[in-house]
């Protein structure tokens, strides 16, 4: 079962991959839902985040077939994240650090 | 002798419907260039007008809010519906599958969506004209593009749509690049022109999406005032500027990237050689593409960005001066010895090498902090960009036109005067605009509808250069257009150049290629092969 | 199209076999879905900026939301996603009838997502927890609170109009299928929309946390 391809070659994957993964994207689900009725104060954000990265990885990696297809489509991927990745935190030097230098007056 | 072929893609298969429905690259990309080109001439018409209205203080032959409106227009129209589609749209589409020996792009009926879509754009864009006009610039800053009464939405929606048009056309051209190349050329085998091309698409892929979701928060703001951009409901104007400018920053190496294309094709050509530093060249190009997105904030300067992202804006800006005088090093270089003949198209690109030159280097003034808070919002810096848009994006993209033109048509224009419009053009422009950096670093601030008796010479000087300019660009739309009728046939390589679209016909085939042409040499091993000019012959 | 040995009815002229007109395919359905991920990208910039501006606003106001029903379409969507995986597999293995229930369920669990998704909205809407000039409700502490409202419905209001053009587009698969035009050969606009919608899901999984779960 583990080996088996179309009729033009494409490589298909067992069914127990597809059930395996969606049983652990619900159970990471579960976590991450009991964990947020628990206070860790700023690593709420940090706890939940993970979670949702891991939980992003499988579906990238497993239902989107990241990890058999060609590594093209991985750099694509992770292009986008790593450029999304740059907007944000290139923005937030400004929004979060104002007035530092100096204090801003109305 | 040489003949135009009796059957080409501009004859086969005939009627309307056949060019509206056209699956056609080449087709598609004479579609563009006619609707692109009546953008540029609209556009042009608005610079005129604004340039006219400055040419002494006070009312010339407009009113202050048509004003407002014009400089709107004309830098919206500019900018999304002529040079951000004019190099990749018209002639990367004609020549893109050509140069790498392949049928169509990869995606033939997305290819003839984005024209659709860009005429649709371009209609909600032009319709604002009748709806009343925008008045904010063609960046629509908030808190004012909330504010004005003008039609702000109907000219964001056609940006907006315009936006769908661009990605459309980067997506195709990353995915042919990828997979349709002829067997045998490798990545370095590729024309750079190619790679200019490629290093844009991921622009327009990467960067595009992010300014239609700016314009699309900018249109909600208006329509149900959801607060995200007003300072009284607890939101910030400045982060629509940083939302516009992470794409347009990037936007601004869409229109350039694809030019210094064209330019490595014209200097090797045209002096006969070897491009110099080939690799360099090409990587140059994924590297300003890279940079493109990490220097957004240096439009905002003085926007009350806090400070540590100004330093860091303007650190990484200096970046961006690598990659630009990388490639005009290696220009520079491979006409060193070459034998260069002056034709239009190479005189096109000597003016880019001048031209862009200025400009970039002024922009690297412009990226320096300090520098930077005298000088913005100043002449000073339409001077820079128009150095770098028309004086780049422009030259390259007219010296491109003339290069393949006898592709394109099969005929050719008239060298002498495509000389005299090269003349014109390149002295109107520098009239008009190197004025405007003295204009500027005097404070005259852009976007004014009246000035101080001081700076009354310049201006006129300034409207003087735009009359040349003009008169420039109908010399060479009245040759172009007669070339098509009674130009002579230039046959298969007029210039003995070495890339692939050159190897078959002028016009070519419906299927571009009799057969699929293989890799025999470098796209510019002028040093081991001749193509002999097919120009002769004709004579 | 005339199908010959060599041509199938499927291959459009300019590839040179299945394999490049597929390949080609999936690389532009990535790079589009590059684009998708930076169009939500900016709202993301938008929820992390204003969020780190208004701490208190975000927590005072993700209470209102209702975690169970979050939770619960949470599960759908993931469940919608395992689904479009094994219709994909199922065509893969030339299974027709298969892939038409696993698209069928789908299709209708989508249905359920946006279902739970108009309750909670009405819900909103009843309250007058909405954006910006619309906010009228007075239980959340802490100035302009509208703002997590304004940022809530943009995001999950973009994400809907995804699930709502996944519906249409699985739907359109549902009759192509159904009229035998895919095969283990040629599935790829079957493969294709698995791949949005997986990102469709993806998108989910970070929207869920950050506004049900931290606020």
């Amino acid at each position: 079962m583990g080996n088996r391809t179309t009729a033009v070659g494409h490589h298909i994957l067992p069914l127990k991959v597809y059930l395996g993964v969606g049983a652990a994207l619900i159970v990471l689900t579960a976590i991450t839902v009991t964990v947020s009725f628990f206070n860790f104060g700023p690593y709420n954000l940090l706890v939940a985040m993970v979670v949702a990265a891991i939980k992003a990885s499988l579906v990238a990696l497993f239902f989107m077939h990241l990890k058999y297809d060609s590594k093209l489509y991985m750099i694509i991927f992770v292009a986008a994240i790593l450029f999304l990745a740059v907007f944000i935190i290139f923005t937030l030097f400004d929004t979060l650090l104002r007035g530092d230098v100096e204090p801003i007056t109305a | 002798m040489n003949n135009l072929p009796s059957s080409s893609y501009l004859n086969r298969p005939q009627g309307i419907k056949s060019w509206l429905l056209t699956l056609d690259h080449k087709r598609i990309g004479l579609l563009y260039l006619f609707s692109v080109m009546t953008a540029f001439a609209l556009g042009g018409v608005f610079a005129m007008l604004i340039l006219l209205e400055l040419l002494s203080p006070g009312r010339e032959i407009i009113d202050a809010d048509t004003y407002h409106q014009f400089f709107t227009l004309h830098g919206a129209i500019m900018i999304f519906l002529f040079i951000i589609p004019s190099i990749p749209a018209i002639l990367g589409n004609f020549v893109l599958p050509l140069m790498i020996g392949a049928r169509d792009v990869a995606f033939p009926r997305l290819n003839l969506a984005s024209w659709y879509v860009y005429i649709l754009g371009s209609l909600f864009a032009l319709y604002s004209i009748i709806a009343g006009a925008v008045d904010t610039g063609w960046t629509f800053y908030t808190p004012y593009s909330v504010e004005t009464t003008t039609s702000v939405i109907s000219m964001t929606l056609g940006a907006f749509i315009l936006g769908f048009s661009s990605i459309f056309t980067g997506l195709n051209f990353i995915v042919t690049i990828h997979k349709l190349r002829a067997p045998g050329m490798s990545w370095f085998k590729m024309p750079l022109f190619v790679w200019g091309l490629y290093a844009t698409a991921i622009i327009q892929v990467l960067a595009t999406p992010v300014l239609g979701i700016t314009l699309l928060l900018l249109i909600i703001e208006r329509v149900a005032g959801i607060g995200i951009f007003d300072p009284a409901m607890g939101g910030d104007p400045v982060l629509y500027q940083h939302f516009f400018w992470f794409y347009s920053h990037p936007a601004v190496y869409i229109m350039i990237l694809p030019g210094m294309g064209i330019i490595s094709e014209l200097i090797s050509v045209f002096s006969h050689k070897k491009i110099f530093g080939y690799k360099a060249i090409a990587f140059s190009s994924l590297g300003i593409a890279f940079v493109s997105f990490l220097v957004w904030g240096h439009h905002m300067f003085v926007s009350g960005q806090s400070e540590l992202a100004a330093m860091i804006f303007s650190f990484l800006t200096f970046f961006v001066g690598i990659p630009s005088g990388i490639k005009v090093f290696n220009w520079v270089t491979t006409m060193y010895k070459g034998s260069i003949s002056l034709e239009a198209p190479m005189l096109y690109a000597l003016s880019f090498l001048f031209l862009f030159t200025i400009g970039g280097l002024t922009g690297i003034f412009l990226g320096a902090l300090s520098v930077d808070v005298h000088l913005h919002d100043t002449y000073f810096i339409v001077a820079h960009f128009h150095y770098v848009m028309m004086g780049g994006t422009v030259m390259a993209f007219l010296g491109g036109l003339h290069y393949w033109w006898p592709k394109i048509w099969g005929r050719m224009y008239s060298e002498k005067w495509a000389r005299v419009a090269v003349a014109l053009i390149f002295v109107g422009f520098n009239v008009t605009f190197f004025s405007q950096f003295i204009l500027g670093s005097q404070g005259m601030p852009r976007r004014y509808y009246n000035y101080l008796d001081q700076y009354q010479p310049l201006h006129a000087f300034s409207t003087f250069g735009s009359w040349i300019l003009g008169l420039g660009f109908i010399v060479m739309a009245i040759y172009l257009i007669h070339s098509l009728f009674k130009g002579r046939p230039g046959g298969a390589n007029p210039w003995g150049a070495l890339t692939f679209e050159w190897t078959t016909s002028s016009p070519p085939p419906h299927e571009n290629f009799a057969e699929i042409p293989r890799v025999e040499h470098g796209p510019y091993d002028f040093d081991r092969v001749t193509a002999k000019s097919t120009l002769g012959e004709t004579i | 199209m005339s199908q010959t040995a060599g041509h199938p009815s499927f291959l459009q002229h300019h590839f040179s076999d299945a394999e490049q007109q597929r390949e080609s395919a999936k690389l532009g359905m990535w790079i589009f879905l590059l684009t998708e991920i930076l169009l939500f990208g900016g709202l993301f910039c938008a929820y992390a900026i204003y969020r780190s501006w208004n701490p208190e606003i975000f927590h005072n106001a993700h209470v209102h939301l209702n975690v169970y029903l979050g939770t619960l379409n949470t599960v759908v969507l993931i469940t919608s996603s395992v689904t479009m995986a094994l219709a994909i597999r199922s065509m893969q293995l030339g299974r027709r009838t298969a892939t038409l229930r696993f698209l069928a369920v789908t299709l209708a669990l989508a249905a359920v997502f946006l279902v739970i998704k108009y309750f909670e909205y009405s819900h909103k809407i009843h309250l007058g927890q909405l954006p910006g000039k619309f906010y009228t409700y007075d239980g959340i502490a802490g100035t302009n609170p509208h703002i997590f409202f304004s940022v809530y419905f943009l995001m999950t209001g973009l994400h809907g109009i995804h699930v709502l053009a996944g519906m249409a587009t699985i739907a359109w698969l549902v009759v192509r299928t159904s009229r035998n035009v895919f095969s283990s050969e040629y599935y790829t606009p079957i493969e294709m929309t698995g791949l949005y919608w997986h990102l469709v899901d993806l998108i989910w999984i970070f929207l869920f946390p950050l506004f049900y779960l931290v606020g």
